[in-house]
Parts: C-alpha cells; structure tokens; sequence
C-alpha cells in the first residue's frame, strides 16, 4: 500500500510537470509574440497544475519551483508590456479575471511585483491588497507556497529605510506590518495542517509539517533583514506581535520551532533589552514544547555574546539579565509540573554557562543557580538518567573549566550539595575530574576548610556511599581513581607548618574513613606530606615563642605512628614497614633518638610477626640495614641492639644465599665512612667470615643435594666486599685474607664438582681485572694493591 | 453592425425606393413604422407591438424614378432595452411597407438596438446577512452593494462564523434568470454567467475572505423586470460551497444590474 501510494505520487508529479511544461511553452510562444490575452491562459493553466491536492510537500515544492522560474518569465513580460505602455492598473485588474483562486493569485502576485517597481501606486497599497487578497486560500499546503512566493516576490519591495519604495505614504511599519501579516497567517494555515486528514496519518502529517517550517521561519528572517526594524520597533511592534502569534496558536511544533527561530534570527542586543517579553512568552508555552532547549538556545547566544566583548557587559549588567532567566526559569519548571530531571538540570546547566560568561565575578549568582538546581532536585533521590546524569556533570563542570581553579569552585556552598544527586559511579567519575582540574592546573588547596570542602566534593572516593556494593568495582578503576585521590593529597599544602599541621590532621580524619582497601594508597600519601613538613620544621631553629599547641616534629611523628598503625587493619605489614622505616630515618634527622628507636621497633616487630613470605623477608631485611646503616642518632647501646637483630634476622633467612647476601650486606651496619665512631673493623670481618661460612655451607647443601657445588657467586660477591672494605681501610682485611679468598674461588671454579657459569666466571674476571687496575693506579691506593696476586 | 439608439431621441433617416429601371410602378401609399416588439418564442408568430408610430411617406400614386423620402420620429419613447434571451426577443425595427393592389404589399425591415443608460442610484444598500446551516456551517456575507453596473466589480468578504462541514472549495456565481409568460404558462430560464472560485480549501472559524469580482468579462444585461407584463431578466450573486463529498451548498441573492451613464 505505501508503495503504492509513492509511485502514485510520482506519477502525479510526472502527470503534474507535463502539464506545466506544455502550457508553458504556449505561454512562451504568446510572449515571444506579444499576445497578452493568450500569455495570461496558458499561464492560468500552468499554474492549474498547482491546484492539485495529491503531492506531499517536498513533491509539491518541485512543481512549485518550475512554477517560479516560469512565473519569473512572465514577470519580465509584464515589466516589457508596462513599458510598452500598457496600463499596469489595467494588468492588475486583468489577471484578476481568472476564475481560478489559486492562479489568480499567483499571477497577481507576479504582477503586483510590477505594480509596486512602477511606483503607480503606493507600494504599501499594492502589499497591503495582495497579503489580504491571498486569504483566499485556505489549503495548508497550498496557502503556505502561495504566500511564501508573495513573500519572495515582495522581499526587495519593501519600503524599508534607505529603500527606493520608501516615500512620504510608504514607512518601515507599512513593511513590518506586510510580513507579519504573511506570517500570521502562513503559521495559521502551517498549524491547521495537523488537523486535517484522517487522523492515523498524524505521524506523517508531522514529518510534512517538519518538512514546511522553513517557509514560515523566513518571514522571520526577512523581518530581521529589514534596517528599519531598529531596537525599538522590535521591541514595541515585531516581538510582542510574533510572540502574540507564537503563544496563540497553541501548537507544540510551532511553538518550538518559532521560538528557536526568534531566538536564532534577531540580533543578541535585541534579544538582550528584551529578555522580559521573550521570557514572559515562555511559560504560555504549551507544556509539551521542549521549552529547555529553547532558552538554553536563547542562553549559550547571550553567552556568546557577552564573551565576544567586553564592551557588552555592562549592557548584560543593565538589564539584570540573569536575575530575569533565573526567574524565568523558576517559573517554566514551576508552569511545568512533571518535567523531567533533563530538562530541569539543562536549564540550570545552561544558566550557569551563562552566568560564568557574563558574570565571572559574582561566585554567589553561580552559587545561587546551583542552588536552586538542588532545591528543584530535592526529594527526587539519586537521579537514574543518564542523560540527566551527564548534564549535570557538565553542570559541575562548567565551574571548574571556566576558573580553572577549584578553588574558587569550592566557596560554591551547593557545590557539594548537587554531587549529591548524582548516583556513586558518576560522582566518581566527577570527583575525579575535580582532581584532574586541579592536576592539571597545579592549583594548591592551603587552608583546611577549603580542604573540607574538596573533601566534601570528593568524598565518593574517600569512603564508600550509601548503597554502593563492593563487587561492583572494577580492580582497575578503584586503583585509578584512589591513585589519583593520592596525588591529590600531595596538592594540598600550605608553606605556614600550623595551618599545614591543621591541613593533615584533617586530611588524615577523613582517609581514615576510608577502609582497609583505600587506606593502603591514601596513607603512604599523607606519611610523605607529612615528612615534608618535618623536614621543613627541621631546616628551622627552634620556634622562639613555641608553645604547646605550636607544631613540633615530635607531635608530627606521634601523628604519624598512630597513622601507619591503623595500616595494620589492613594488613599491609610490607608498606608499613617501608613507611616505619622512612620516618625513622626523618626523626634521624631531627635528632630524635626515642622517636627513631620506636620506629625501628615497630618495624621489627612488623618483621617478625607479619612477614612471612621469605622473598618480602629478604627485601625488608635489606631495606632495614639500608635505613639502619644511614642512622647516626642511635647511642652505642640501641645500636648495638638494632644491628644485633639485624645479623641476627639475615642469619635466619630461609635460602643459605639470601642469608649470606644479608649476612654480609650487615658488614656495612658496622662502618660508616663519615663517622668515627662507628669503623668495627673486627665485626665488619665477622660478618664477612660468617658469609664465608654461610657460601659454603650452601656449596656442601647443593653438593649433597644435586650433585654439583652451583656456583661461585656468591664468593665472588664477598670478595668485593673484601676488596671494599680494604680500600676503605678496615686493619681486620688484610692482603693475605684477600689473597686466601681469591685462591679458594680459582680452585672452587676448576673443581670437578663445579658447574660451568659463565656469568660468575664474567664477574670473577672483572673483580681481577680491577685490582689489576688498582694496582697499576700507583700511589697510595696501587702501593696497597700490589702485594694481592693475581 | 446595427445602429444604436436610446430612450427619447429623434430617430431620423431617409427612405428610398427605386423601381426597376424604366419602369412605372404603381403603389398604393408608403408608410414607415417604428415597432416595438416582444416576441416569445413558445408563441412563435405572435408578436407584441408595445410600441407603434407610423409616419405616411407618400400617397398612392406612381412612381417612374428614384424617390427618397425623410422621415423623422422625434423623441420617440423607447422604455425597454433590445434583448435577445433565451425564450424571449425584444426588438426594435423600422419597417417600409409600399402598399399595392391585389398582390402583396413591399416590406422591407431594419433592425436597431435601444440601449437605456440610468445614472448612480442614490439609495444602494450593501447585501449583508447571517446564514447558516444548523450546527454545520454558519457565515456572515457581506456584498458592498446591492445595485451593480455592468463594469462594476463586486467587492465583499465571508466571515466564517462556524465551520464544522470540511469544505473544498467556496465560489461566486453569476446567475441570470429569465422568465416568460405568465400565470400557468410562465417559463423560467436559468443561465450561470460566471464561476468565480473565491476559496481553496477548508477555512477555521474566524476566517474572513475576502471577494473581489470584476464583472466586465461577463455578458450583462440590465436587470428588466416585468417588461408589458411579458417577460423579466433578473441576477443573483450564488455563493456556492463544495464539500469534500462534493456536496453543494448555496446562498443566492438578487443583486441589481444597470447600465451606467456615463457623466
């Protein structure tokens, strides 16, 4: 059937051009031989092809643009005959004769366009007779081609300001006045359309009505293009009486479409000094016109605006332009009761873009519009749209792009208040945008209510939300966003220690909340920040006026062991070892023995009853004689004690070569270069001699176990610990220890029992290669290598 | 080509008779008439003389040569207009008769036509009524006037009070009635003048349309009523509504058309 019905259509058209053509061409050839009568028949009959009711609308434009360039044809006809001397009164009544309306009309337009270029008439008389003339035609479709070719016709026949029709009887209004006639009534007839026809067809009358709205937007285009529709009379003749038509004619499409056209086609100064008229129309509206899209239209214009220029602000200012769209759209979400989340947030969104544009400086209007987003919000619960959801994110974003400074995001008091209708996943998703913003823009956070008040916006990745189920996360995504929630932490910062004291302390009241899952990236961040401050107490003398409540490195540490306790909920024994570790070595720094000897408790006691895992052993152990080598504010007692566990952990590693590496890695615990007191040369070759041992207890276990002695590595490892500590002058190493040393790997690398590696044969090579080169060095250093054989 | 006369003016001309070339010919008188005639066709043969002069040209005698004679008919009363209907003539005709004896006499005839030219009337009243069909179609109309001259252009406008029949189309008929006769024997012919399509397509209440009809292209008449009691041609303007079912609905109304003189 639907087929069907088009390739009808198509024959019709066909039927329809043919019988245009044919006419046409009598036509011409009466022209071409001057005969008015014949010209004026067969141009009827052309323009009988127009008649037909058969033709959706985009078939009938085809017909009714051939029709055009025809008519265009005739038009010079008449322009020739009124030159001829033919009375042009006389041809206007003429082409009245036609029994016909429709071609009537068509030619009387032609010739009325000849009429107002003669000037024998008033052109206002002329325009005034034809919009009314062309009454007769009640047809939708046909009504609205008919006065869209007046209106084409007519468009240079204005008698605007500055245009040749102009005269003492012809002004602007005159020519105001004619379009807004021919836009009345083509909206009148473009509205009706829907109501005609049966009405299962109401989906594609729609689609042509679509199709048709371009005709009767151009009269508002040609009322836009007139230079003498100036600001005021826009504002006291062509707005009120477009709106007038626009809010009576009660449709939703041409509603819509109109009020976008209004908004689209008249300059943004107009639309500006008369945002009071515009926006009273909007809550006449019928509640079905998407009334979000048209005053967001209407509000990204005025932004665009006010952001083109400087100069135009004070004009904005002026009007009180935003207290009149707020108001405006308190009322259209008001007027419409069940509008959607959407729609609310759109409207509120797009204020705000406005706001930001035009008033960058009052923080408190911005506050204002999201204040109000949320009290529209309110008792809506958590909004399940996304596409609301993503509005509103770009609702919050705004902010932050335009001052590229959270900062000043952060003294908007419904800020947080708006995150709070957003569901867990987006406000995820929108805290770290905020953390990105301020990443990207380096802004510093120094006070600690403005860290409040991030936290507050952020919050979603601090804790878990109401309702959130864990299995629902993604591995990835939490380690991301809590990656990102730690750089953060490093932005807040303030150079004053009390304020940056206060900074942590909140900082740390609020990670704590956060779960043995968060705590692990949240609290490694916070122990830095806050070494960072001691470090920067340390540099200073001591504070002259200190008190008790002034910030001290010693209270900072009390923090920080409290803080690196709570890991253990987790467990997280490895991190909080590594982090015992480093604030020891600050309190080191700051002369704190106590401190530093609780640190290094701790994580021993973390070693010995949490690590179990040999590999996470190995590694802590060297991490622990690392930190302990560098320590110089141990007395000889707690350092006694510290290093004794020390060897005495590496000796109980589990594989003979872990403890052996330990082992001898310990010999450092008993040398430190700078310090005088602490060069044990006697324990430094214990340690050395108890590697020995260890190596090769481990070269009998791997003989008795597989059958070959493996490797000599490790001997050749403890050899260059040998070789360094006899450089650095320790009395114990003595040339023939080294030499003993050296003669037992070459042996132990050419017994039958050795396996072939070539990487420790490599490693053994270029330990000889460089005591030879020691050797040849001369002075003090070669005269104490030379006696070592090689 | 006929010539042309009005009401009251001096029909005057010239006669003339010629016998056959050197011939006597005898008469017994010739006399010149001016008639006024009805004649209706359904009554072939039977004219009505309304008016009648006669003038006496000659005596009986003889005639041996050309003679003209002038005749005058001074400010003759000619109150009807020559038409020519469709069961009805009207003439007008100057007729010669050479009287003879025993065989017939000579008629020769001439037809003219009278044309009556009236000025403005001062009282014309515009049309203007409600009408309406119950429930489906009510319209105010309005004709600016009631008497109208033969280039006269008729200018009104429809005012849709209620529109609930889906129309296709509105248009304007000229119609001329024609009626002979009287009593049982009266005929009655109607004629459609003029189809002027005023609308296309179906208006809403609150629609005024607007009419503008020249009426030069159409062959008029005045209006003639009752002329001796034997005929009359009377118009009416038929405001005429096409439904989408093809269904006609009309108003007809009586408009008066006279010919103008010219001041």
């Amino acid at each position: 059937m639907i087929s069907d019905g088009v390739e009808d259509e198509e024959k019709w058209l066909t039927a329809g051009i043919a019988g245009l053509q044919q006419n046409a061409f009598y036509m011409h050839r009466a022209l071409d031989s001057n005969n008015l009568r014949d010209a004026l028949k067969y141009s009827a009959q052309m323009l009988s092809e127009l008649r037909t009711s058969r033709l959706s609308p985009h078939k009938y434009y085809e017909l009714y643009m051939r029709s055009f360039d025809e008519l265009r044809k005739l038009e010079m006809f008449f322009k020739e005959e009124a030159r001829r001397g033919c009375s042009i009164i006389d041809l206007y009544e003429l082409v009245q004769h036609a029994g016909n309306i429709l071609p009537r009309l068509y030619l009387l337009c032609t010739v009325g366009s000849v009429y107002i270029k003669s000037k024998e008439a008033p052109a206002k008389d002329v325009l005034k007779d034809l919009v009314e003339m062309c009454r007769g035609i009640q047809h939708p479709v046909r009504g609205l081609f008919l006065r869209s070719y007046l209106s084409q016709v007519s468009r240079d026949k204005l008698p605007d300001i500055g245009s040749e029709y102009e005269g003492d009887a012809d002004t602007v209004i005159d020519a105001v006045e004619f379009v807004l006639q021919n836009f009345t009534e083509m909206n009148k007839l473009w509205v009706r359309m829907q109501h005609q026809g049966p009405a299962r067809e109401k989906e594609k009358r729609e689609k042509e009505r679509s199709e048709l709205r371009d005709l009767v937007g151009k009269n508002l285009h040609v009322l836009s293009q007139i230079e003498g529709v100036d600001l005021d009379m826009y504002k006291d003749t062509v707005l009120p009486r477009v709106l007038e038509q626009v809010v009576n004619c009660k449709d939703e499409l041409a509603q819509h479409y109109l009020m976008d056209c209004i908004i689209q086609v008249f300059p943004d100064e107009y639309h500006l000094q008369t945002l009071d008229v515009l926006l009273s129309a909007c809550p006449q509206l019928q509640p079905s016109v998407d009334i979000k899209t048209v005053l967001s239209q209407l509000m990204e214009r005025l932004s665009n605006y006010a952001a083109s220029s400087a100069e135009v602000l004070p004009e904005f200012l002026q009007v009180e332009a935003f207290s009149k769209l707020s108001n405006a759209i308190g009322k259209v979400i008001e007027a419409h009761v069940d509008m959607p989340t959407i729609g609310v947030v759109t409207l509120y969104s797009s204020l705000l873009t406005f706001t930001l544009h035009v008033h960058p400086d009052r923080l408190d209007y911005a506050d204002q519009v999201l204040g109000a987003c949320v009290k529209k919000l309110s008792g809506k619960g958590k909004i399940e749209d996304s596409k609301a959801t993503k509005q509103i994110v770009a609702l919050l974003s705004a902010p932050l792009e335009k001052y590229n400074d959270i900062v000043t995001a952060l003294k908007l008091s419904n800020y947080p208040r708006v995150m709070e209708y957003l569901d867990t996943e987006t406000n995820k998703v929108m805290a770290t945008v905020i953390i990105q913003s301020i990443m990207k823009n380096k802004t510093c956070i120094e006070t600690e209510d403005k860290v409040e008040a991030l936290f507050e916006l952020v919050k979603g990745l601090i804790k878990d939300l109401e309702g959130n189920l864990q299995d629902e996360i993604d591995e990835d995504d939490f380690k991301e966003e809590q990656n990102s929630f730690a750089r953060l932490i490093q932005m807040l910062y303030n150079e004053d220690p009390e304020e940056m004291f206060k900074i942590i302390c909140t900082v740390r009241k609020h990670i704590l909340t956060g779960g043995p899952k968060r705590l692990p990236f949240t609290i490694p961040s916070l122990i830095f920040s806050c070494l960072k401050l001691v470090r920067q107490l340390q540099g200073q003398d001591e504070n002259p006026f200190g008190n008790e409540t002034s910030t001290t490195p010693k209270k900072i540490f009390q923090l920080l062991n409290q803080t690196i306790e709570a890991l253990s909920s987790v467990p997280a024994p490895e991190l909080s070892l590594r982090l015992y570790l480093q604030c020891a070595e600050a309190a080191n720094d700051c002369d704190l023995e106590p401190v530093a000897y609780e640190f290094f408790t701790q994580a021993y006691i973390l070693y010995e009853e949490e690590i179990s895992d040999s590999k996470a052993q190995v590694t802590a152990i060297h991490l622990i004689i690392g930190t302990l080598q560098r320590m110089h504010v141990f007395g000889v007692e707690n350092r006694d004690t510290l290093t004794h566990k020390a060897t005495g952990y590496s000796a109980k590693l589990l594989k003979k070569s872990d403890q052996c590496r330990a082992v001898y890695a310990c010999s450092n615990l008993f040398w430190v270069d700078d310090q005088e007191n602490m060069k044990d040369g006697e324990r430094v070759l214990l340690c050395l001699k108890r590697a020995l041992r260890i190596a090769n207890a481990a070269q009998q276990m791997a003989n008795a176990a597989r059958g070959n002695t493996g490797s000599v590595t490790l001997f050749v490892e403890i050899l260059n610990k040998y070789l360094y500590f006899f450089e650095k002058g320790n009395p114990q190493i003595t040339v023939s220890t080294i030499q003993g040393l050296i003669e037992l790997i070459t042996t132990e690398m050419h017994s039958d029992t050795a396996t072939p590696d070539p990487a420790a044969d490599a490693f053994f090579a270029s330990t000889l290669r460089y005591i030879q080169f020691q050797k040849q060095k001369g002075g003090a250093v070669g005269e104490k290598y030379e006696p070592i054989k090689v | 080509m006929v010539p042309l006369f009005q009401s009251q003016e001096n029909i005057i001309g010239e006669v003339l008779v010629e016998p056959t070339q050197g011939k006597k010919f005898e008469h017994n008188g010739v006399k010149i008439e001016l008639l006024g005639q009805i004649e209706l066709y359904f009554d072939r043969g039977n004219f009505y003389d309304f008016t009648s002069l006669v003038r006496e040209l000659d005596v009986p005698g003889e005639l041996y040569e050309r003679k003209t004679y002038q005749f005058e008919f001074s400010t003759v009363e000619m109150p009807h207009e020559s038409y020519n209907g469709i069961n009805v003539r009207l003439r007008y005709i100057l007729k010669v008769t050479i009287g003879r004896n025993y065989i017939s006499n000579i008629v020769e005839c001439q037809d003219f036509v009278v044309r009556n030219y009236t000025p403005s009337p001062s009282i014309n009243n515009s049309i203007k009524m409600e009408v309406g069909i119950e429930d489906c179609l009510h319209i105010e109309f309005e004709y600016g006037k009631s008497k109208y001259h033969l280039k006269d252009v008729i200018i009104g406008k429809i005012y849709f009070l209620l529109v609930r029949i889906k129309i296709k189309n509105m248009e304007l008929e000229i119609r001329r009635r024609e009626s002979t006769g009287s009593g049982p024997n009266t005929y009655v012919e109607t004629e459609t003048l003029a189809k002027f399509e005023l609308m296309d397509g179906a208006p809403v209440r609150g629609e005024s349309i607007p009419i503008r009809l020249f009426l030069s292209p159409y062959e008029l008449t005045p209006t003639y009523r009752n002329i001796n009691n034997k005929f009359s041609v009377k118009y009416y303007l038929n405001l005429v509504f096409v439904d989408e079912e093809d269904r006609r609905y009309f108003k007809q109304q009586e408009i008066t058309v006279y010919r103008l003189l010219e001041s």
